[in-house]
């Protein structure tokens, strides 16, 4: 095991690599850059080359690209990210200013989600073709046809038009102001965590409906065992795997991937950062925030295949 | 009885005359909260362009002079720093005299050595440091501080602007002393003479900002502190007005939001509009073929019908007034009978069609000919008046595709020459000529030319007016470059005016709309009703 981990802990590094210098070069084939975003995009009326020159040259844009690079990657060794392009500051300030907010965002969905899918899913599954599991796969398909974004702005317009409230505009951190901040965060949390639970719902019923129809299940229920039981101890089990593996990749998304959601409910998250250092063609922040995405989802599906090994004693890694 | 009755009477009518005068008291408290769409990349107003600078934090500094605050058009001088001026015989040298005992918010005395610091930096800065308004100031020799209360401004030639250019709401006056240790101080530190100090800047959330005890215009500002909220999003922006989290949004919202926040508020809500200091232009690139036939660029700006236009696209975008290349209403634009005289702005558009067809005929242009029509990629308003346009061209017979090309990566694009046809925007921070025109310059003399001519009669036009302090002399001028720019040579094509709509809480007193969302945000005269 220790062996496994080792390895795909070093196996990281070649598919860090990769994503590294994909997105070192995509950025530089997008047209415009940051000097241009932040001198041309505002329609002023006097434009001064020698100004946009003495910028690039400020933030090194006039260097070669292998140097660029080089420079980049030395920093990332030292495990310094720079300055953003755009506002002068450190990226881990930026970056570490949205992160909690967008973690915190990440594991109420998650646990919403949770608590919804897996009961759901394994409800259905039972009572499969009842009224029961007709409501719980309707209500699971509505989830996937209802974008986020959507469910949040008729979220909003409902507390708007009935109880004239919305919630706050400003993030307060949870140890600050527990309230304030639920008050900020449930909606979200609630629109993105309903569809990731009609992901999930959707993929405990399949596999649950596999597993109930297993031998050794059908075993436990000629032998008289509590249905209770046997789902718990024999049939969740099994039925797990596949649904902790997308529900673990949706977690990982939700960290830096929920830019509308952000943007309707002004949460100032991972990625609304995201967008704007794309558009204003900020390269450093956008390879840093790439960076750190792409280690979160290697590092999720680590601790997944991890977790594998855990729940199902069967599987056992070399 | 009848005595009483007539002192009854009395007290009661002179309680009615009292009511709009208590109304119009200020009052002192409250926070005032507004959302803006846009974050600061740093917070020296000298270096850069954006309105996300202004809004949150122009009401921590002080600007030699500003626009009057009641002034609707926005263009009339107002002391601020400066308690008066003067200007010499031969229009070359402009005298400030400073108000006295003015405090930067470190209690040290803000005196004309500040002034002279901060527009040195902005004209000539020193070297390794941006100013993107340097070019404004061209006719500037020198900038002197003959005692500490006193300014002197040396033009090397007379200008009809330069009054203008000082009301610049990005030239903060900083403190010397900083600037001399270090000129990029103000990127990242906020310290200046304004009606608020600093408190706090949650980057990607919002700026905080606090009364200033010891402001130099005693009894102001009224509000206790500011919260500017940054906000990408429209429709949240619209909610939080809705919702009364917000009292008002300084850049303007759409003519739908506008009604809608009026119908749901009902009174709770006060609509201030105005055209707007920035227009959407078509570009036509005068090194593709057959655009360098001005028969066919009269064409496409005969093609427009911009009277129904107006009214049409009045309602669902925000655009409005019909322009040339003055925001009507403003002191030097083409009053709506004249304009109307030029070719595009006919108010028969069947004639016009009529003339663009023969032209194009005369030209050379098939009927059905096709060009590509490039857009940038902003909803609003590029997206409706482009639509509008090629819907237009298609009526003289032209075939237009559009292609959207997004926002960032749109100036790239039409910098290189790599388009036929295509919009183009200005954005100013006051109505004024100098400014407003310099854009149709040749391109030899302006890059931001993107129609790629040159035309020294249009130069010496510009040059002209420029130097003209005579205001009717200066009007004509204007007039025959606008005929030429327009009409004669139609290197570019206005479309509409943009129309700035404020729906904002009744609450809010104290603040009067202008042309450009640059102006009036020192929130100094702003207070709230409770």
């Amino acid at each position: 095991m220790a062996y496994y981990i080792l390895k795909r802990l070093l196996a990281m590094i070649p598919t860090l690599l990769g994503v590294a210098v994909l997105i070192f070069l995509l950025l530089r084939v997008v047209p415009g850059d940051v000097v241009e975003a932040r001198y041309l995009t505002q329609g002023s009326q006097f434009q001064s080359q020698d100004l946009m020159d003495l910028e690039r040259k400020k933030l090194g844009l006039d260097q070669p690209l292998w140097k660029q690079f080089t420079s980049w990657m030395a920093g990332i060794a030292r495990l310094d990210f720079g300055l953003s392009m755009w506002t002068g500051a450190p990226i881990t300030e930026e970056i570490k200013l949205r992160f909690a907010l967008s973690l915190q965002l990440a594991i109420m969905a998650s646990l919403i989600a949770q608590v919804l899918a897996i009961p759901l899913g394994i409800l259905a599954a039972v009572k499969q073709d009842t009224w029961v599991d007709y409501a719980v796969r309707v209500f699971s398909i509505a989830g996937l046809a209802t974008p986020s974004f959507w469910l949040g702005i008729l979220m909003i317009l409902t507390m708007l038009i009935v109880f004239k409230w919305i919630p706050p505009m400003v993030f307060t951190p949870l140890w600050v102001n527990p309230w304030e901040n639920l008050a900020q965060l449930i909606w979200p949390a609630l629109a993105v965590g309903y569809r990731y639970s009609a992901v999930g719902t959707r993929m405990m019923r399949s596999a649950m409906l596999e597993v109930l129809r297993e031998d050794y299940i059908r075993t436990a229920r000629a032998k008289g065992l509590w249905l209770k039981l046997i789902l718990a101890r024999h049939a969740l089990k099994n039925a797990i795997l596949p649904v902790l593996t997308v529900m673990s990749l949706e977690f990982a998304f939700l960290l830096g991937g929920l830019v509308v959601t952000e943007q309707v409910f002004n949460l100032n998250g991972l990625g609304m950062l995201f967008v704007e250092a794309i558009s204003h063609r900020d390269y450093t922040l956008t390879q840093a925030l790439v960076m750190l995405v792409a280690t979160f989802f290697l590092f999720v599906n680590f601790f997944v295949d991890i977790a594998y090994a855990w729940i199902d004693p069967r599987i056992r890694y070399r | 009885m009848v005595k009483k009755s007539t002192r009854l009477l009395a007290l009661a009518a002179a309680a009615l005359l009292s009511l709009p005068l208590q109304a119009q008291t200020p009052r002192n408290g409250g926070e005032l909260v507004f959302p803006v769409p846009s974050e600061p990349p740093s917070y020296d107003g000298h270096r850069e362009e954006t309105f996300g600078l202004i809004h949150p934090i122009a009401p921590f500094y002080n600007t030699l002079l500003r626009v009057d605050p009641n002034d609707r058009s926005g263009t009339k001088p107002h002391p601020s720093l400066a308690e008066s001026w003067t200007v010499s015989q031969d229009g070359k040298t402009y005298t400030f005299k400073l108000r006295r005992g003015v405090k930067f918010h470190d209690g040290s005395d803000l005196t004309s050595k500040d002034v002279k610091a901060s527009y040195d930096k902005i004209i000539f800065p020193p070297p390794g440091v941006g100013s993107t308004r340097k070019g404004q100031y061209a006719d500037v020799e020198k900038v002197e501080a003959p005692d500490p209360g006193t300014v002197v401004f040396r033009l090397k030639e007379p200008s009809g602007s330069f009054l203008a250019s000082l009301l610049s709401p990005y030239n903060f006056i900083y403190k010397a002393d900083i600037l001399a240790k270090d000129p990029h101080w103000y990127e990242k530190n906020i310290m200046g003479s304004g009606p608020f100090t600093f408190v706090e800047h949650v980057k990607g959330s919002h700026v905080l900002g606090k009364k200033n005890p010891n402001y130099w215009d005693k009894g102001k500002p009224y509000l206790d502190g500011f919260r500017a909220i940054f906000m990408r999003e429209s429709a949240a922006q619209v909610a939080a007005v809705r919702g009364e989290r917000a009292h008002i949004q300084f850049r303007g919202f759409t003519p739908k939001d506008r009604d809608n926040l009026k119908s749901a508020l009902g009174d709770k809500i006060t609509v201030q509009e105005s055209p707007w200091d920035c227009i959407l232009m078509v570009a036509i690139n005068h090194e593709k073929k057959p655009f360098d036939d001005k028969r066919v660029r009269r064409a496409l700006t005969l093609a427009l019908d911009r009277h129904t236009g107006s009214k049409a696209l009045s309602q669902i975008a925000i655009v409005k007034s019909i322009a040339g290349v003055q925001v009507p209403g403003t002191p030097f634009a083409t009053p709506p009978e004249e304009l109307n005289k030029l070719a595009g702005y006919w108010t028969d558009a069947e004639k016009s069609r009529a003339e663009a067809k023969k032209l194009l005929k005369e030209a050379g242009v098939p009927e059905g000919f096709s060009f590509t029509f490039k857009n940038r990629g902003i909803p609003m308003p590029y997206e409706p008046l482009g639509v509008w346009m090629i819907d237009q061209w298609r009526r003289i017979g032209l075939n237009v595709r559009q292609e959207v090309i997004e926002a960032a990566a749109y100036f790239g694009v039409v910098r290189k020459g790599d388009f036929e046809v295509a919009m183009d925007f200005q954005c100013g921070y006051i109505v004024e000529p100098d400014l407003d025109m310099y854009k149709f310059l040749s391109s030899d003399r302006n890059p931001a030319n993107y129609g790629r001519y040159k035309d020294p009669v249009l130069d010496q036009l510009y040059d002209q007016q420029s130097r003209e302090t005579n205001v009717e002399k200066r009007k004509q001028i204007i007039r025959q470059f606008e005929k030429r720019l327009l009409e004669e040579e139609a290197h570019y094509l206005m479309t509409l005016q943009w129309h700035r709509i404020i729906p904002h809480s009744s609450k809010v007193k104290g603040w009067t709309i202008t042309p450009s969302h640059y102006l009036n945000n020192t929130l100094d005269t702003v207070w709230l009703t409770e």
